[in-house]
């Protein structure tokens, strides 16, 4: 309802020197924005070019394809259908004809021109006030034509900022644990991919079962459990390099490993006699820190992005439930006191929020609280689903969730899902294979 | 303040699994659940004659049952007669947990199982422990009898 009343105002002031459309992503948007994204228009050469190059007959659609499928996900836009445009893509780009957008209802039009120079793809873009008949932006980039997925993430991520005053989530990546076989020998490998599904890359061979992988904050790195020679340990992998080493030295498995803010430190649970304790150890000075001392079960660690605080979670009280600490371990308290099993706490990069997973009554849910405690919201409930990790604009979660089998044990599988904050917008995440234990990374263009 | 909710709880918990083993013991006919603690022979294979390889536990617990205790003094007897062999304790949860901390009750659990061979003569440089969490169920089931089939701890010849 407000959103509509500021909608209306901003109609009623055309010259308004601040954002004219504006998207609240703040609620459940049960009226997606009408938006019109026009194929990205070329000259006879660069599509002959691109088509040699890229083997697509049409790079100015495939991104305008691209950004039209992010900008539909968000459940905040409603890219309308080509077929209903009035005018030539081309000539939109130079001098819309606002009637005509407007007669199908668009409210946002994106037009733009793809054109090759000197071996390089050059996309430029303008994003349009249908109704106030206005330019609101207009950018253009130029990058590697191999690169043409990501310029479409860029994009998207122009238009989001520009729309909703956030920063976008879509020029990144998510790094997986990518599942094959029966469900008593699973296959585990990593795997990276875009945010949207695309250009998976598989890291491991599935030789060892690999678990919970997480980037560092210029996603170069990344932590993860390897069960290489059957030994459990947290790994250390750089990801264009594809060197690995063990993290530490320690007597026994390690596990729940997570990069500090800054990407200094690995801060994981190292398990021993029967208790798991968290620790942390230095990447420069190799110097090892214990956090936790407790004959109960701590794990699941998580910094707060001012790296002030752990949040994490510990069976201390009887059952698992969250805790906040110090990052040095002192000051540890409770925060999660509802009823049942509070598990996998992590931290928002807005640092306002815990997400996390919960058991109760044979049920799971992924849910967020403060970081008191208070103010918890249940998101989503299911069979079974956990491992929240946030979208770096701390707006969306993408977690995994297995099915139940049948009265065989037929029929398991194990695949990622999105939600916003708002708790709407629930979306199965497009893998080439079941998947599990999903981390998305920051931005890759900042 | 905290004290007497804490024994409020403890009361609540005790009485609320009163009730649930009541129930369970009734409810499956199959003899092959006791409160939540499988108790059945389907996955359960042999070190030797007579001396089984797992232990079961509840939901979230590294307690050892009266039939678990017995099973690893069966355990004790024969690695004292075969001291040449070396033993692994698999520890592992069922998939109602998450992952990262039952990777942890996995570990608690072998832990449980390796303590008590311990005090029966068997020296810790034979046993090593190694938790799989929820990785490697026996059972593929999503019920409750598959999930008490995979709360266990295995006994795994290493030499």
């Amino acid at each position: 309802m407000i959103f509509r009343y500021l909608f209306i105002l901003f109609i009623l002031l055309p010259f308004n020197a601040f954002a004219l459309i504006e998207v609240d992503i703040t609620r459940g948007n049960l009226n997606p924005l009408p938006i019109a994204v026009t194929s990205l228009s070329m000259d006879k050469d660069s599509e002959k070019k691109f088509k040699e190059l890229l083997k697509k007959d049409d790079i100015g659609l495939e991104i305008s394809n691209v950004l039209k499928n992010n900008l539909k996900k968000t459940g905040l836009f409603n890219p309308l259908n080509n077929d209903a445009f009035l005018q030539k893509s081309d000539i939109a780009h130079l001098k819309p004809r606002f009637e005509d957008w407007a007669l199908i209802k668009a409210q946002a039009l994106i037009t733009g021109k793809v054109t090759f120079v000197d071996d390089k793809l050059r996309v430029e873009f303008r994003l349009w006030d249908v109704l106030a008949g206005k330019e609101m932006m207009a950018l253009a980039f130029t990058t590697v034509p191999d690169n043409w997925r990501r310029v479409g993430h860029i994009i998207t991520d122009k238009v989001y900022e520009r729309l909703t005053g956030e920063k976008g989530y879509f020029d990144t990546r998510i790094i997986y644990v990518a599942e094959e076989g029966p469900k008593t020998k699973r296959i585990k490998k990593l795997a990276i991919m875009d945010q949207d599904g695309f250009n998976t890359k598989y890291l491991t061979l599935g030789n060892e079962l690999v678990l919970t992988p997480r980037f560092n904050p210029t996603n170069q790195m990344v932590t993860y459990l390897s069960y290489f020679r059957n030994l459990p340990r947290v790994y250390l992998l750089d990801i264009e390099t594809g060197v690995q080493e063990v993290v530490g030295d320690f007597p026994g498995m390690t596990f729940a490993p997570r990069f500090s803010p800054d990407g200094k430190k690995i801060i994981m649970s190292f398990a021993m006699d029967g208790n798991s304790d968290i620790y942390t150890m230095d990447l420069e000075n190799r110097v090892v820190e214990r956090i936790t001392n407790h004959p109960s079960i701590d794990t699941s660690p998580s910094f707060s992005p001012n790296g002030k605080y752990i949040c994490f979670n510990s069976d201390r009280s009887g059952y698992q439930q969250i805790y906040v600490m110090k990052s040095d371990g002192s000051n540890v308290k409770r925060i999660s006191f509802g009823k049942g099993l509070y598990g996998t706490p992590v931290w928002s990069p807005r640092g306002d929020l815990i997400a996390f997973t919960k058991l109760h009554k044979g049920k799971f849910y992924i849910g967020v609280m403060r970081t008191d405690g208070k103010g918890e919201r249940l998101l989503t409930e299911n069979f079974y689903q956990e491992a929240p990790s946030w979208s770096p604009n701390g707006r969306v979660l993408i977690f995994y969730r297995e099915t139940k089998t049948n009265s065989k044990g037929e029929g398991f599988s194990a695949k990622l899902w999105s939600i916003d904050l708002t708790g709407y917008n629930e979306r199965l995440v497009d893998t080439e294979t079941d998947a599990s234990d999903p981390s998305w990374s920051s931005l890759l263009s900042k | 303040m905290n004290l007497v909710k804490i024994f409020k709880n403890a009361f609540l918990v005790i009485l609320a699994s009163l009730i649930l083993s009541a129930c369970a013991t009734k409810k499956v006919g199959t003899g092959q659940l006791q409160g939540d603690v499988y108790t059945g022979s389907d996955t359960v294979e042999y070190l030797a004659s007579g001396v089984k390889d797992r232990v079961f536990f509840a939901t979230n617990e590294s307690v050892l049952t009266t039939a678990s205790r017995e099973t690893l003094r069966k355990q004790a007897a024969w690695l004292r007669k075969n001291s040449d062999i070396n033993i692994v304790l698999e520890g592992h949860a069922d998939e109602r947990g998450t992952r990262e901390y039952n990777l942890a009750l996995g570990e608690r659990r072998a832990n449980a199982a390796k303590d008590y061979l311990m005090t029966y003569g068997i020296s810790s440089n034979r046993i090593s422990v190694i938790s799989y969490g929820k990785e490697r169920p026996v059972d593929s089931g999503s019920n409750p009898l598959a999930w008490s089939k995979n709360r266990r701890s295995v006994t795994v010849k290493a030499n």
